[in-house]
């Protein structure tokens, strides 16, 4: 029996190794402008 | 650190710095809560006398443990924060690269929106427009001071962007006019009130804008309680059908009608159906940001209706997803497998050193929520960032800068929060907001659920 199912999701110590082309969308130049939250925003790099 | 929560018949588990969710039956929740601190016979024991009635038996309770324990050695659970030494290094890297500049081309409304942040679209100050020649030279700069950066996000915003439409339209003429020969590609938002939208406004907005920001708060009623004209006759009828028409010609890209809620309409999920019902499915809805004496702040007892409203677009979003009627709230979208890398996930959001606001006198500050508070102006268009202690103070803004932040499980989500949002709340840009840090870990918590929903449908049609 499994107890605890585990979701597909982006390793974070593995992404410090290709991380930061810094291509990505300025955090909250969208449609909030008075919050920040940078979990909705999508990764742009191309040798990740 | 791990988080843990119960919501819409899920048990969510999240280890906060492998980044990693599970999905746990009631065992593994209970298990998994007292696993670091309790000796693990004592624990199979306490689970035994708890879950023994329900049919589990010893055998079962000694699995999940030994799941818990292979999860913990693979790293996805109670992984370490080994993280801070990075965080001041992706600005090190990109140190004095600005990728995105707000546009405040226009210092004027022809609302009269009484909550507006900006002071009715003034920001404290007079009237005025920006020239074509602040705004082209805020373009150059932009594009001088972008390094190798590709990218560059520029924001007409205001007071009301359309009441300079000529000079947006020979900014955007002119940033394509030279964008390929510095390689770089400019994304373009227009955010509006809606007024002065017309064919012209349309045909353009869809032709040269990546987004497009309406603002709309919802119900009709609460709508025109502040989005007013200087009459103090609501906009709500004048904008819905522009809005529409734009959004129908838009043809698929990208847009948001955006709202915002106040203490007036704390049951905003009201004003999200009515969007629905308008035919808008590109939707952000958010807290009013004022002083904490108006009359329009979010109260404390306002939160518990908003957590409820928070879950429940949730639960929405879902029942119209299964119903073939999809729509998108902005703070719900989540992408667990594509997100950011770490970088961006504990550097903060970026004001002030990659992000300015350009006035229409060519002042540079950290962020359109800054503009006016004159402590902060960083610099102008023509001499570039003089203040440089205001921008350092920025550029130490960080996940870790902040000593609740780093207690926080959501802070590899948000960044470190919103320095404009700190300091109106709390004086300083490396305070912290926590009404809004709370509102923002509700809405986090319903956005994971409401992932994993999505992701727990599309294995059931694929195994059908």
């Amino acid at each position: 029996m499994k107890h605890i199912k585990t979701i597909k999701t982006r390793d974070l110590c593995e992404s410090a190794k290709n991380g930061g082309c810094g291509e990505c969308q300025t955090s909250c130049q969208s449609a909030c402008k008075t919050s920040c939250g940078i979990a909705n925003q999508s990764c742009e790099n191309k040798n990740k | 650190m791990i988080h843990q929560y119960k919501l819409n018949g899920y048990n969510i588990v999240l280890d906060v710095c492998s980044g990693s969710v599970h999905v746990v039956d009631d065992v593994g929740y209970d298990a998994i809560a007292a696993y670091e601190s309790t000796d693990r016979d004592l624990l199979l024991s306490q689970l035994l006398d708890k879950y023994e009635d329900e049919g589990v038996t010893a055998e079962e309770i000694a699995e999940c443990l030994g799941q818990i324990e292979g999860l913990k050695q693979s790293g996805k659970l109670f992984s370490p924060d080994t993280f801070e030494p990075m965080a001041p290094e992706l600005k090190n890297r990109s140190s004095g690269v600005i990728k995105a500049l707000c546009l405040h081309v226009s210092h004027a409304c022809n609302l009269t929106c009484s909550y507006c942040f900006a002071g009715q679209g003034r920001y404290h100050g007079k009237s005025a427009l920006m020239s074509f020649e602040v705004g082209r030279r805020a373009l150059d700069f932009l594009i001088e001071n972008s390094g190798s950066r590709r990218n560059l996000e520029v924001d007409f915003f205001g007071g009301e962007p359309l009441l300079n439409f000529e000079v947006v339209k020979q900014l955007v003429s002119y940033a394509r006019s030279v964008e390929k020969q510095h390689n770089k590609n400019f994304r373009f938002t227009l955010t509006t009130n809606g007024v002065d939208i017309d064919d012209d406004v349309i045909e353009f907005a869809n032709r040269e804008m990546s987004n497009v920001v309406l603002s709309l708060d919802g119900r009709k009623e609460v709508h025109d309680r502040f989005r007013v004209d200087a009459a103090g006759r609501g906009s709500y009828d004048v904008i819905v059908p522009k809005f529409q028409k734009l959004v129908q010609a838009r043809g698929g890209k990208q847009y948001y009608m955006r709202g915002t809620f106040t203490h007036h309409n704390p049951d905003f999920l009201e004003d999200i159906k009515a969007m629905l019902d308008l035919g808008f499915t590109e939707l952000s809805m958010e807290p009013v940001v004022c002083a904490p004496d108006s009359p329009s702040t979010l109260t404390e007892e306002d939160k518990p209706i908003v957590y409820k409203q928070y879950e429940d677009l949730a639960k929405l979003m879902i029942s119209r997803r299964k119903e073939g009627r999809p729509f998108t709230f902005y703070h719900y979208m989540i992408d667990l497998q594509g997100g950011p890398c770490i970088y961006k996930r504990i550097s903060g959001c970026g004001s002030g050193t990659e992000y300015m606001a350009v006035t229409p006198q060519g002042d540079l500050y950290p962020c359109h929520q800054f503009v006016g508070e004159e402590r902060f102006r960083l610099g102008n268009v023509r001499d570039g960032v003089t203040n440089t202690a205001a921008r350092d103070e920025f550029a130490a803004c960080n996940v870790y800068a902040r000593e609740e932040c780093r207690n926080c499980w959501a802070r590899l989500y948000c960044a470190g929060g919103c320095a404009a949002n700190a300091y109106h709340s709390t004086g300083s840009v490396s305070g912290v907001y926590a009404y809004g840090c709370d509102l923002f870990r509700k809405r986090l918590e319903c956005a994971i659920m409401a992932e994993i929903d999505r992701i727990y449908s599309e294995d059931e049609d694929s195994d059908n």
